[in-house]
């Protein structure tokens, strides 16, 4: 047990200091936290901005710490690029719309993609000229993602591409998607599918914005009507490409630990400052006993997410694939973060229903946060979905008794009968 | 960053585990929660054979001079087979205390015979944790006088280290003249708790009067975290107990596992229990490392667990169905010892207001 850095790892975090110190400014941990994390301003000013910075990052060989040299990386270590990370929350800087390229496209396309592919998309995906798109689910196909139906026909040199998918983070300022399609519905339901990068500026591809409860519109549907795509944008094999979606998904967990911006210390600053300005039967609220034990409770268990990223962030280092524990992670935040918000609000009483930053107490954080966990449930797979994965990877249990193994995808009732 | 068990302790978790898997049958605890004394000379000169009783005691002292986080890795196993054995009171909370607050000579007397097995101590804080009225140890001219309540591992005990107060330690030896000790009837009895009432007792001052606040909560310290750390052992079997009995239990012409209802209550059990780990980690790294945080840790990690290890036990016992709450699966004593564990040493409630003024809860 060894939280301290490594001489390496302690002069590698200066050197990041030092290039943060001179080109962005630290957050004044006295500052009233805004909520830019929960954010949905993503207009052409904030994609300007975020690219802007991530030029900037490249120039000075931050952008993707952990990519080799040749695509423009760092050849650095997971733990260079935990430690840039940790440093980096601690400064203003523009919100980050690369994850989706640079943690699940970019490390696909190293792992399935030709030297030809490689070398046309991977530079301008790390210097964030052209941002990225993940197109897999769709209105039918969503935690059973393999029952996808986009088609995908061949046609000489080309593919023509029919069919709709939907919460396509954005999708509206990516220029480059990538996408899984069913190529042939004869096949068995896994053996069928096919792995493309996408023109997001083609023809017949249709972007629609999807307004959440929120307010802000981060999601779309997306319609692709006769799209072209080259063959010479095909990742893989033909038929190969639930693999190639299963490497994404993998890159996907890897990125663990970066919803962390609401830390358990951020969380308990927040409550303080809240619990100090409103009252429980004529006292502060700070003072009464069953406030600050339900904070404490909940402090502590944010506090054992964090020390589990930890762990799984140190186990990584060392080269160890992670396990379920980015499920475990998942499942427990979203839940937690409704209880940190609902109790935010009910402190604040009737104040607690005011929504947006003008709100009284707190820049609306906790407002901001019940609004918007909803959708963190949901989104890279369902509560449902994680305790599946819980209990089939680390518990052993059996999967369900499937009714979809071994036969051909189009005499498979529900696929058939669309 | 290394966060994790080294090689060592990798070794002593293994050997550690077979030697309780091997040595802890559920029949021997059967008869032995009966007698209630929370003790099995057997399996406690097991203990003394492996070296791991001396855990947290100097080697200039006998002991082995390891580390909190292997007297955790010791007592997470113990949690995992229910094992009565006096190991948190006289391994963790007795050599905290003399180290934090005894003479040298006390050191020589009492460290050495801990290590080896030929003392069992029993720890009385009740004044600290929880007291009642009528309660509480005083001292003065060499003599004890009042009541300990809820002495820990106190039924087995050769001698106990007692609060008078929440700044004052004191040694009593087990028969001394004056002193009453009554068995307590708990829901778990594979700890043997006890009360004793102390008419002007002989005891020995270890630190000095009034001057050993933070040798108390060092001890208090030591002993919830190595309690979380009981309970993560104990919440673990029955996780895996859950998760084998709805393997091989079939309902409908399916082993039940297979319904997702039950599925994912397992799911949600293991998904509560996982990040557990890291904290008990970090809690146990602290108490050695980290003095800043160590109290803070002690409270989160108890109160934590606790609230963890209910549902698991109240879960795990839903799961196997009838057959949960009979004695023949044994499931109970499991059940049990969480039962008990959540409550020593401060139940998650109080624990939590004593983390919440930690950590500057006051009004502005």
């Amino acid at each position: 047990m060894d939280f301290n850095d490594t001489p390496e790892e302690a002069a590698f975090r200066a050197e990041v200091r030092g290039w943060l110190d001179a080109n962005a400014t630290r957050i004044d941990p006295n500052e009233t936290g805004s909520y830019e994390m929960f954010s949905e301003n993503d207009g052409d000013d904030v994609v300007k901005q975020a690219q802007a910075w991530q030029a900037k990052k490249a120039d000075a060989g931050w952008a993707c710490i952990t990519w080799p040299k040749e695509y423009g990386g760092r050849g650095g270590t997971i733990m260079e690029n935990i430690i840039f990370s940790q440093e980096e929350r601690n400064y203003h800087t523009p919100q980050n719309i690369f994850g989706i390229g640079l943690g699940m496209a970019g490390p696909t396309v190293m792992a399935h993609g030709t030297p030809e592919q490689k070398a046309k998309y991977l530079p301008s995906l790390l210097r964030g000229e052209r941002i990225w798109c993940q197109l897999f689910s769709e209105p039918a196909a969503g935690s059973d993602l393999a029952g996808l139906t986009t088609r995908a026909e061949r046609d000489g040199d080309d593919w023509i591409i029919n069919g709709q998918k939907v919460w396509t983070s954005g999708a509206h300022y990516s220029k480059t998607g990538i996408i899984v399609t069913r190529s042939d519905f004869n096949a068995p339901k896994h053996k069928g599918l096919t792995y493309f990068i996408v023109d997001m500026e083609a023809e017949g591809v249709d972007v629609r914005p999807i307004k959440q409860m929120t307010g802000g519109a981060n999601f779309n549907e997306v319609f692709f009507t006769n799209v072209r795509i080259p063959d010479a944008d095909r990742l893989d094999e033909v038929g190969n490409g639930w693999a190639v979606s299963i490497t994404t998904l993998m890159n996907e967990r890897m990125s663990i630990g970066s919803g962390f911006a609401l830390g358990p210390d951020r969380i308990f600053e927040e409550f303080n400052r809240l619990a100090q300005n409103t009252y429980v039967d004529g006292i502060p609220a700070v003072e009464n006993h069953a406030v600050r034990a339900k904070i404490a409770e909940l402090y502590s268990r944010m506090k054992a997410m964090e020390l589990t990223s930890n762990r799984v962030l140190s186990s990584i280092s060392q080269g160890k694939a992670p396990g379920t524990e980015s499920a475990v992670i998942k499942l427990a935040m979203g839940a937690l973060n409704q209880e940190i918000a609902a109790f935010g609000m009910e402190l604040q009483g009737n104040l607690g229903t005011e929504h947006g930053p003008q709100s009284v107490f707190n820049n609306g954080l906790f407002q901001e946060v019940y609004l918007g966990i909803p959708a963190m449930r949901i989104a890279g797979g369902s509560d449902e979905v994680q305790r599946n994965v819980i209990a089939e990877r680390e518990l052993g249990i059996p999967q369900e008794t499937r009714v979809d193994k071994g036969i051909p995808f189009k005499d498979i009732p529900s696929a058939a009968s669309r | 960053m290394e966060f994790g068990y080294s090689e060592e302790q990798k070794m002593l978790d293994e050997s550690i585990r077979r030697f309780v898997n091997s040595e802890v049958p559920l029949d021997r605890i059967r008869e032995l929660v009966l007698e209630g004394t929370g003790y099995d000379e057997k399996i406690w000169s097991g203990l003394a054979e492996l070296g791991v009783l001396g855990v947290l005691i100097p080697e200039e002292f006998g002991g082995a001079g390891m580390g909190f986080l292997d007297a955790t890795i010791i007592q997470e196993s113990l949690g995992y087979v229910v094992a009565p054995a006096p190991f948190l009171g006289t391994s963790i909370m007795a050599p905290t205390a003399i180290l934090a607050a005894g003479s040298d000579d006390q050191k020589n007397k009492w460290l050495p015979e801990i290590s080896s097995g030929n003392l069992k101590v029993g720890l009385g804080l009740t004044e600290v944790t929880g007291a009642r009225e009528n309660a509480g140890v005083s001292f003065s001219g060499g003599k004890a006088n009042g009541k300990a309540m809820f002495v820990i591992d106190g039924e087995c005990a050769d001698g106990y280290i007692l609060a008078a107060g929440k700044d004052t330690l004191v040694w009593v030896a087990a028969g001394a003249a004056g002193l009453t000790k009554t068995r307590l009837n708990t829901v778990d009895n594979t700890r043997g708790v006890v009360e004793l009432v102390l008419d002007g007792v002989e005891a020995e001052l270890i630190g000095t009067q009034g001057g050993e606040a933070a040798a108390v909560q060092k001890t208090v310290d030591a002993g919830r975290t190595a309690l979380a750390a009981d309970l993560l052992g104990t919440s673990q079997r029955m996780l895996e107990r859950a998760v084998e009995y709805a393997k091989e239990r079939k309902q409908f012409n399916r082993v039940i596992a297979s319904f997702q209802g039950l599925k994912h209550t397992c799911a949600d059990m293991a998904a509560n229990l996982e990040p557990c780990r890291a904290m008990v980690w970090y809690a146990a790294h602290c108490q050695q490392e980290i003095a800043d945080e160590a109290t803070l840790l002690a409270c989160q990690v108890k109160s934590h667990l606790s609230e963890v290890s209910t549902p698991i036990a109240n879960d795990t016992t839903l799961v196997h169905g009838g057959m949960g709450f009979t004695d023949l699966m044994g499931l109970h004593f499991w059940f049990k010892r969480i039962g008990l564990s959540r409550q020593l040493l401060g139940s998650p409630e109080a624990v939590r207001e004593e983390a919440a003024v930690l950590q500057g809860w006051v009004a502005a």
